[in-house]
């Protein structure tokens, strides 16, 4: 916190060190921002605990019923009134690993030809046709999965996979076209104009010496964008790739369409399956019976839990290996 | 910054002007299966009463009843009748004022299916669709579809079931006809609008069984009549209690519906499936509005009455263009006198 | 020239062909995606969509124009209630907090982020819905604001620290007080990059149907002020994509082609209004 400079031109401000009145460091615009910023600031982490909280009052009876079990079963019968989270836990992971996986290095890769390579006019016409690519409603994302991806997946896709990867256990079993891998496609086409867009406007900003710098030191254009432009942009590129992990976790619609909608686990990714999202979204407004309900609710804790639990994991990561010095250094 | 701020300002005003509405507006939600039919009977109603506008949301028999309770929607819709509980709880939050059920059309849930070289309708034996849905049955060949469809050639493949994903008044329909028929379904699965299922895929909504139907080989499913219709895809007929095989279709549904009125009780809350009758369809259902039974607002309550009495009577003639079977005459009777209990 | 230096450049071309690839593809999937609709939509567009009110099945000449506005309505209470306090809660970690302070924040903007839209809709639902007993525009706005949050702030930050060094210090330097320096030489030199944050923040919650279904339901006619319930696209699109009659898809198509385009026209408009006078030029 600077205090008040003496050639400052807003009169009235007396100089002096940190024991300033209340009063007067408020008519310093400066308390009055921080103050407002902080409302702002704050009002985000209160939205989100509200939500914990509503989120945790009304799971209460499976909570009581179940406890930690419920993390451990396998069962979903509304009937019989026995729920369990694991199915669907899986699901999400492996969805999303799978979307993260393709649209990661398609990405960035996108990001850095448009941040290095294509001239400007280029650069910014196809960025705005990939702002576009988020602009589809996810609805349209499922209705295609569902009328054109799961057809080519059937058809052509999954034997393809079959044939030349077939002896590992993920590329095995029935093809119908959907589940895990068909909706980690369109999740991962949902979540890569983020990626693209952050990590592109990220890789602008870089200021233009750095590139100069490893250019004159006889690096390869390659060289200068990998080695030293990239891990500049780092916590940006980062930043993108959380806000890509926290969409495809928590999309519903498009994933519901074309995961085939199955309580089961499976190392497959031809298998079908089900996500945390896809069957709260499913099943939510046709509920009824309190535990039944709530179950559906304590599904929304527990994916909570898992989106707490990565995050802190990626952040870990980016902690572990960090190197000193390169670009802004928060996580 | 200004020109921002200034810019919003004017599109708030613009959005806040609230047009001089004499039009009482009627908010109910509910049930998919009646969307179409419910939409053009609001819509002919406001031809006829231009200052009522009823604004129905098919967000799914469930969610119907769920916001009728709460008091958010001023009538439901729903393909399963509410049970003791749910008409408890309406009861509880609304001081002891009851919710009325009324029929309005009557759907079928057919069961829909793909097999190479089959394009006519298949019989389908309860029994044989009970096991079908539960795994026992796993080939088109074997003997307990095979005995039913003499003369059709049945593929060696794999049967793959394809359900419902989402909560539904449609699986509600089905699993009730599939535990009425089979004591291993009821135990083991039992009836409601989500059920555990032993296997199958989840198709999202009448349109997603139907798409997954279509594109998956050797599957079958089960889907409204309406769906089956629209889309072109073969159908089976099911066998009833009489001992015929029965396609669905306006007459054989309306035949379910007339068989079962002469028991039906006071507050209309019944099952249809497994109907008396030589022609009826098994699979029949009617599906209900749902009406408080006192309304704190009298316009709405007189709209909404109104409304009922032109639906059971004109609004009757509408239906078959949209493949929905009318109510038979004794249910309408009966109607007209219940909706006096509306206050 | 040396062989590791030839080895080098080809590493360095081959590389950078592969990023061209990577965004040809990322682009191909746009256009496979809008040639899908329009193919699927095209037919349907016509000034009756534009101004007329949905017409029930069998009917020829209705339109989606409640839909069409209620998108506007619902989007703009989003906008006004998401992005000011991602813009500004963005500002306070950036220039005001504390490290411990910022990483909480930070960590409850990517918690808000991942939670599935239709939780969010139950939770405006609760909040703003069930205690007035009646769904309304501003419930479906507050629901979709409340998405916009997360993206805001965190881009917003990522390009306010992104700002050099050296115009802070010039700022300072000239006697400006810290609000003043954000306002006038931070804020606007990480201008585009917080544009581009808003408008994908935007972009996010416009084809957004789960939060909806419960807070601004539906509605067959015009919607009046901010409490009754709207019709919005991505909701119509729903209903008519799941109903089982061929127009009802075909206008289900037109729908999500005109939200692309309703985006489309916000992107540019927004760029062009208000990109002007970015302090630094890009490198």
């Amino acid at each position: 916190m600077a205090s008040t400079i003496t050639t400052v031109p807003n009169a009235g401000a007396p100089v002096a060190g940190s024991r300033r009145s209340f009063w007067s460091k408020l008519r310093d615009g400066d308390e009055i921002a921080r103050l407002i910023t902080f409302l702002f600031a704050a009002s985000v982490v209160f939205i989100t605990l509200l939500l914990i909280f509503e989120l945790w009052q009304g799971s209460a009876l499976p909570r009581h019923k179940f406890g930690f079990h419920f993390l451990t079963t396998q069962v979903w019968d509304p009937i019989l009134d026995e729920f369990g989270a694991l199915p669907f836990i899986y699901g999400t992971l492996v969805t999303s690993g799978v979307a993260l996986l393709l649209a990661v290095p398609l990405g960035i890769g996108a990001a850095i030809f448009l941040a290095e390579l294509a001239p400007a006019r280029v650069s910014d016409t196809l960025q705005f046709f990939i702002d576009l690519l988020a602009a589809v409603p996810s609805v349209i994302y499922g209705l295609l999965g569902f009328l054109a991806l799961i057809p080519l997946m059937r058809d052509y896709i999954q034997p393809g996979l079959k044939k030349t990867l077939g002896f590992l256990p993920f590329f095995t079993g029935p093809m119908y076209g959907l589940g895990f891998l068909t909706a980690g496609i369109v999740l991962a086409i949902m979540v890569i104009p983020y990626i693209i867009s952050v990590s592109r406007e990220v890789l602008l900003s870089v200021p233009r010496d750095q590139r100069e710098a490893a250019l004159a030191l006889g690096s390869t254009r390659w060289e200068s964008t990998w080695k030293v432009v990239v891990p500049f942009a780092r916590t940006g590129i980062m930043g993108s790739i959380f806000l890509a992990l926290a969409r495809a976790l928590g999309e519903t619609m498009a994933v519901t369409m074309v995961i085939g909608n199955v309580v089961t686990i499976s190392p497959s990714l031809f298998s079908p399956g089900y996500s945390i999202a896809a069957v709260i979204a499913n099943e939510f407004t046709e509920a009824t019976g309190d535990l039944y309900l709530q179950a559906l609710v304590e599904l929304g804790l527990v994916l909570f839990f898992l989106t707490f639990i990565l995050n802190g994991l990626a952040r870990l990561l980016i902690v572990a290996t960090s190197q000193r010095g390169s670009g802004m250094g928060h996580t | 910054m200004k020109r921002i701020a200034g810019l919003l300002l004017v599109v708030l005003a613009l959005g806040t002007i609230v047009v001089a509405q004499n039009a009482l507006l009627i908010n109910g939600a509910g049930a998919t299966f009646p969307y179409p039919i419910y939409s053009k009977w609001f819509d002919e109603f406001h031809k006829k009463n231009g200052n009522l506008q009823f604004n129905y949301q098919s967000v799914g028999s469930g969610a119907g009843i769920k916001q009728v309770t709460e008091g958010t929607v001023d009538f439901g819709a729903t393909d399963g009748p509410m049970n003791d509980d749910q008409i408890k709880a309406f009861k509880d939050k609304h001081s002891g004022s009851g919710i009325l059920h009324f029929p309005t059309v009557l759907g079928a849930v057919v069961p829909t299916y793909n097999v190479s070289g089959v394009s006519g309708a298949l019989n389908f034996t309860p029994e044989a669709l009970a096991g079908i849905f539960m795994g026992h049955i796993s080939k088109w060949n074997d003997p307990a579809i095979a005995a039913a469809n003499k003369g059709v050639n049945l593929p060696a493949n794999d049967i793959v079931v394809v359900h419902r994903s989402d909560g539904s008044g449609t699986t509600y329909i089905w699993t009730d006809f599939l535990s009425k028929n089979s004591e291993g379904w009821k135990s083991r699965v039992g009836k409601g609008t989500s059920v555990n299922w032993p296997q199958g895929l989840g198709g999202k909504g009448n349109e997603g069984v139907t798409g997954l139907i279509k594109q998956t080989p050797n599957s079958i499913g089960y889907v409204e009549l309406i769906y089956a219709a629209q889309n072109n895809i073969p159908y089976g007929a099911v066998k009833n209690p009489s001992g015929a095989f029965i396609k669905a279709d306006l007459a054989s549904v309306s035949a379910a519906a007339a068989g079962a009125a002469k028991e039906i009780p006071d507050d209309f809350r019944v099952s249809i499936t497994n109907a008396p009758g030589k022609t009826a369809y098994p699979i029949s259902s009617f599906t209900w509005l749902l009406v408080p039974q006192k309304f704190s607002d009298a316009t709405k309550r007189d709209a909404v009455k109104n409304f009922l009495k032109w639906m059971v009577t004109d609004g009757q003639n509408l239906t078959e263009t949209l493949s929905y079977a009318k109510l038979p005459k004794e249910v309408i009777a009966k109607e007209l006198k219940a909706i006096d209990q509306v206050q | 020239m040396s062989r590791r230096l030839r080895w080098r450049k080809f590493i360095s071309g081959f590389m950078l062909t592969m990023t061209g690839l990577c965004a040809f593809v990322a682009v191909s999937v746009l256009f496979l995606i809008l040639g899908y609709l329009v193919y699927n939509g095209g037919t349907s567009i016509s000034w009756n969509f534009f101004t007329k009110l949905p017409a029930p099945v069998g009917e020829t000449g209705g339109g989606m124009a409640n839909a069409i506005v209620g998108s506007g309505k619902l989007l703009l209470l989003a906008t006004l209630f998401g992005v000011p306090i991602g813009f500004f809660g963005a500002i306070y970690l950036a220039e005001f907090s504390g490290s411990k302070t910022a990483f909480v924040v930070r960590y409850a903007a990517d918690l808000l982020n991942g939670v599935p839209s239709i939780v969010i809709g139950i939770f405006a639902y609760s909040l703003v819905v069930l205690p007035f007993k009646h769904f309304s525009t501003m419930a479906g706005g507050f629901a979709l604001g409340m998405m916009m949050i997360p993206i805001t702030l965190r881009s917003t930050e990522e390009f306010l620290l992104a700002v050099p060094r050296a115009l802070r210090e010039g700022a300072m330097a000239l006697g400006a007080s810290k609000w003043k320096t954000i306002a006038t030489v931070i804020v606007p030199a990480a201008y585009r990059g917080i544009l581009t944050a808003v408008l994908l923040a935007f972009a996010r919650v416009a084809g957004e149907t789960a939060p909806l279904l419960f807070t601004a339901f539906g509605n067959r006619y015009w919607s009046h002020g901010w409490s009754e319930p709207t019709s919005s696209l991505p909701v119509m699109i729903f209903t008519y994509a799941i109903s089982p009659y061929e127009d009802w898809h075909r206008q289900a198509w037109a729908a999500g082609l005109v939200l692309l385009g309703l985006i489309l026209v916000v992107n540019i408009i927004a760029r062009a209004i208000l990109a002007r006078g970015i302090a630094v030029p890009r490198t």
